[in-house]
């Protein structure tokens, strides 16, 4: 009897679900479709690799933000943290090119200092959150504004620039690439997909929704719940320094004004994606998805005419409202 | 006798295509307490919520008074007096009393509360309740007797007819039972209806006046309290009879598994010890508040403390849940919703949640996992219409299955059983027992906590009391009496000689 019922049911909630699955892809398709109808040049090969290379950074970071929030965190730094990075990487890189000179070396060890940077920045947001226990929010809209005034600081207001024969020779991390795909594209789909499996198919993803959903319990179950949360910090931080490897060789400089406001884009992929922002559910392929959308918004813009490119935010701010207004009408169907 | 208040003819309710209820009567009148009883899944929930204007009939009549009615929402019903109390409370934790009992319906001054009138009007509530407490006090310092007490406030607030409770005594001590049993009798003078329902038929036989039992969406038996012994109620609720409640209970062996010295959590606990052989079942009573599951937590580890607790012969270290739990010591919470089960998870997740690592290296092993789920399903009796379903929408009686074969899936020695049985149906409930004692016999150490006096009577070989955080008496053999119990339990008597500390 029991097995009769639960073939019945399955079929029923798999009905259910899909809808909710493939509301982001639904929308991802309608965009590329108007695209296609609007702009010829819309799935050009230069169109399309640009807007998955500039999309890139924030879709790598949004990878390691699935987890923060997933975990029920937040962290609202990841910007500010890669202007950080990014301006600290410069200033030692144009150090060491005085001493080491215009050599690979220099690149190398730029970019193990970009990945440390942000690997230690996410450890202090994540200690500061889990073993002194002040909320998320507040602790990363804290140091948000610390890193943002240091790069401020850093550049003296203006702009650091790398040494332009380093640019030269750093430049193919973002221009070059193999089989016609760039490094940066390259970079976004491993993240991706490793941040998939791990997020499905190991203990660590399972802890993470399982924290999301209820600490507590996760707690009683002896799930290490302060270490899991430590490390969806590090690993959001570690992955915005390898997004600042991918983006200093693209304009090779860093002021007040980089990465402004990616914390929310980040932030508004995850949702998007279908990720519960309360935590307990999240899935990276459905971020990926909300990243793409965005970015596509933004370029439709500007490839068309009759809707100004500064009306971007407004009709992202649109979509995110409607992403959750969606989310919830699924979520009280069952 | 008054004619009916509120009354059900014939009412029916289906889910998609399943029907919960099939045609169900049943009456309500003024001055009178109806327990409603049943196992859980039998449809009491749902003929509550239609009684309560929560959901609506799919067939049947609703009557008010004797004139069809249908209610819109819930508000329509409490507009009339209808109000349901839900085992979850509805309060706001962080609002006081009197904002509380007041709640969506503030007195007003013009354009402005009337902080003076509500808390007047809250403290007036109160003391027609005998309940002590501040009408400012914040509701989330609360006891739950005391919240309780807000709810029903809550209730007297309006025009009160018809008061439904879901369980109230849940997650109540037999003292605060008896306070809420009294504030009961007292609404039944004055004429309101009460449907009451509850898992302890010994309460229904106390203070109802009837009693109607639902199998399977069907109202089997309807009958007055004066008429119906407790068997035969258990009896048409199950739909056999039952036998004797309790196995037989195991002989324990000499060596010990688990000692506590000098357990202390500041404020919680002093000093306590213990010691617990193989193939025991050790139980531990006391009011709620008397420290038992902080005892219990502070030796699995879930809470810092001071003392030695040795787990076969070796020392465990405090505060470190895990390293119990791979040393062979478990323990399950009281707080099934709150602290044992993800609810919005399937039960796969829920079951292999403490053990992931034995389930693969660095990926997931989905087959071992459903394989452990099969062996869980048919072990412990699990019955789940869907595996991926969330386990939140499984029943109680199911859920605690799910936590049982959750915490033993790492193979324990020693299990500490925290309420075993809360809120869950007698069918259920036996088959827990005879695990109890399954698990005892084939060499297990275990200790049950239980505010259900036959509970720990019926399942424990020796007892151990507590009151106000310390171990105040053992009780062993045939010194393992309810009344024995009660007293050490009350801070009243000493211990019998076999001294516990």
């Amino acid at each position: 009897m029991t097995m009769a019922t639960t073939q019945n049911n399955t079929g029923r909630t798999r009905g259910g679900l899909n809808l909710q699955v493939i509301g982001p892809i639904v929308a991802l398709i309608a965009l590329v479709l108007i695209g296609m109808a609007l702009n010829s040049n819309f799935l050009s090969y230069a169109n399309i690799t640009n807007v998955l290379a500039r999309s890139a950074f924030i879709g790598i970071i949004a990878v390691g933000m699935t987890f923060v929030i997933t975990a029920g965190g937040l962290d609202l730094s990841v910007g500010s943290m890669a202007a950080f990075v990014a301006g600290l990487m410069i200033l030692v890189m144009n150090q060491l090119t005085t001493s080491l000179g215009v050599s690979l070396p220099v690149i190398l060890l730029g970019i193990a200092l970009a990945l440390v940077a942000g690997l230690v920045a996410g450890l202090i947001n994540g200690i500061l959150i889990t073993r002194v226990g002040i909320e998320a929010f507040i602790v990363t809209l804290g140091t948000m504004g610390i890193y943002r005034s240091l790069i401020t600081w850093l550049a003296d207001g203006g702009t650091l620039s790398l040494g332009f024969e380093m640019r030269e020779l750093y430049r193919p991390v973002y221009y070059g690439g193999i089989a016609g795909i760039s490094w940066p594209i390259i970079a976004f789909v491993v993240v991706a997909v490793l941040g998939e499996v791990v997020m499905r198919h190991t203990a660590f993803g399972r802890h993470c929704a399982a924290i999301g959903s209820n600490e507590k319990v996760a707690r009683y179950s002896s799930i290490p719940v302060a270490r899991v949360k430590l490390a969806t910090y590090v690993l959001l931080g570690l992955l915005v320094g390898f997004a600042v490897v991918m983006y200093v060789p693209r304009l090779g400089s860093a002021s007040a004004s980089t990465g402004l406001l990616w914390e929310l884009e980040a932030i508004a992929a995850v949702i998007i994606g279908g990720t519960l922002l309360k935590g307990g559910f999240g899935r990276v392929w459905g971020t990926v998805v909300g990243v793409l959308i965005l970015s596509l918004i933004g370029n439709l813009l500007n490839l068309t005419d009759f809707v100004s490119p500064y009306l971007n935010g407004a009709i992202q701010g649109a979509v995110i409202i409607l992403a959750v207004v969606l989310q919830r009408k699924g979520g009280t169907e069952r | 006798m008054a004619d009916p208040i509120l009354s059900l003819n014939g009412v029916s309710k289906s889910f998609g295509p399943i029907e919960v209820l099939h045609g169900v009567d049943f009456e309500l009148r003024p001055g009178e307490i109806h327990a409603l009883i049943g196992e859980n899944g039998a449809g009491k929930s749902t003929t509550m919520k239609i009684l309560g204007g929560y959901i609506d009939a799919s067939g049947g009549e609703i009557r008010w008074q004797g004139q069809p009615v249908s209610f819109a929402s819930s508000e329509e019903a409490e507009a009339r007096g209808i109000v349901m109390i839900h085992q979850e409370f509805n309060l706001a934790e962080h609002l006081g009393v009197d904002q509380n009992v007041f709640l969506g319906r503030e007195l007003k001054r013009g354009w402005r509360l009337d902080h003076a009138a509500m808390r007047g009007r809250a403290a007036a509530l109160l003391d027609q309740l005998e309940c002590h407490i501040d009408p400012s006090a914040r509701v989330a310092g609360l006891s739950v007797p005391a919240k309780q007490m807000v709810e029903i406030a809550k209730a007297l607030s309006r025009d009160l007819r018809v008061l439904i409770m879901d369980e109230p005594t849940a997650v109540l001590t037999e003292r605060d039972c008896e306070i809420l049993f009294r504030q009961i009798e007292r609404l039944r003078e004055q004429g309101v209806a009460i449907l009451y329902t509850s898992h302890k038929l010994s309460e229904v036989k106390r203070i109802c006046d009837r009693v109607s039992v639902l199998r399977d969406g069907v109202m089997v038996r309807s009958a007055k309290v004066a008429e119906i012994t407790e068997d035969e109620m258990a009896a048409a609720m199950v739909g056999r009879e039952l036998s004797d409640l309790y196995p037989a209970k195991a002989v324990p062996a000499d060596e010990v598994m688990l000692e506590v010295e000098g357990l202390s959590v500041p404020g919680l606990i002093a000093e306590a010890s213990l010691t617990l052989r193989r193939g025991e079942v050790l139980g531990i009573g006391g009011l709620v508040g008397a420290g038992r599951t902080e005892l219990a937590e502070a030796i699995a580890g879930l809470r810092p403390r001071s003392g030695e607790v040795r787990l076969m012969g070796r020392t465990l270290p405090a505060g470190q849940v895990k390293t119990a739990m791979e040393r062979g010591l478990v323990y399950l919470t009281e707080d099934r919703k709150g602290a044992g089960l993800l609810l919005d998870k399937s039960l796969r997740e829920n079951l292999t949640l403490p053990l992931l690592h034995r389930f693969g290296r660095v990926l997931i092993d989905r087959r071992a996992e459903e394989a452990a789920l099969d062996k869980a399903i048919a072990d412990f009796a699990i019955r789940a219409p869907d595996r991926e379903m969330p386990v939140g929408n499984l029943s109680g009686g199911n859920q605690q299955k799910l936590l049982l074969a959750k915490t033993l899936l790492s193979e324990p020695q020693v299990i500490l059983i925290d309420e075993p049985t809360r809120g869950i149906d007698i069918g259920t409930k036996q088959q827990i027992y005879t695990l109890i004692a399954e698990l005892a016999a084939a060499g297990h150490a275990i200790i049950v906590i239980s505010s259900e006096m036959p509970e720990l009577i019926g399942l424990a070989s020796r007892v151990l009391v507590m009151h106000a955080g310390r171990i105040v008496g053992a009780l062993d053999g045939d010194a393992v009496n309810e009344g024995a119990i009660v007293r050490l339990a009350m801070g009243l008597g000493e211990s019998n000689g076999e001294a516990a500390a």
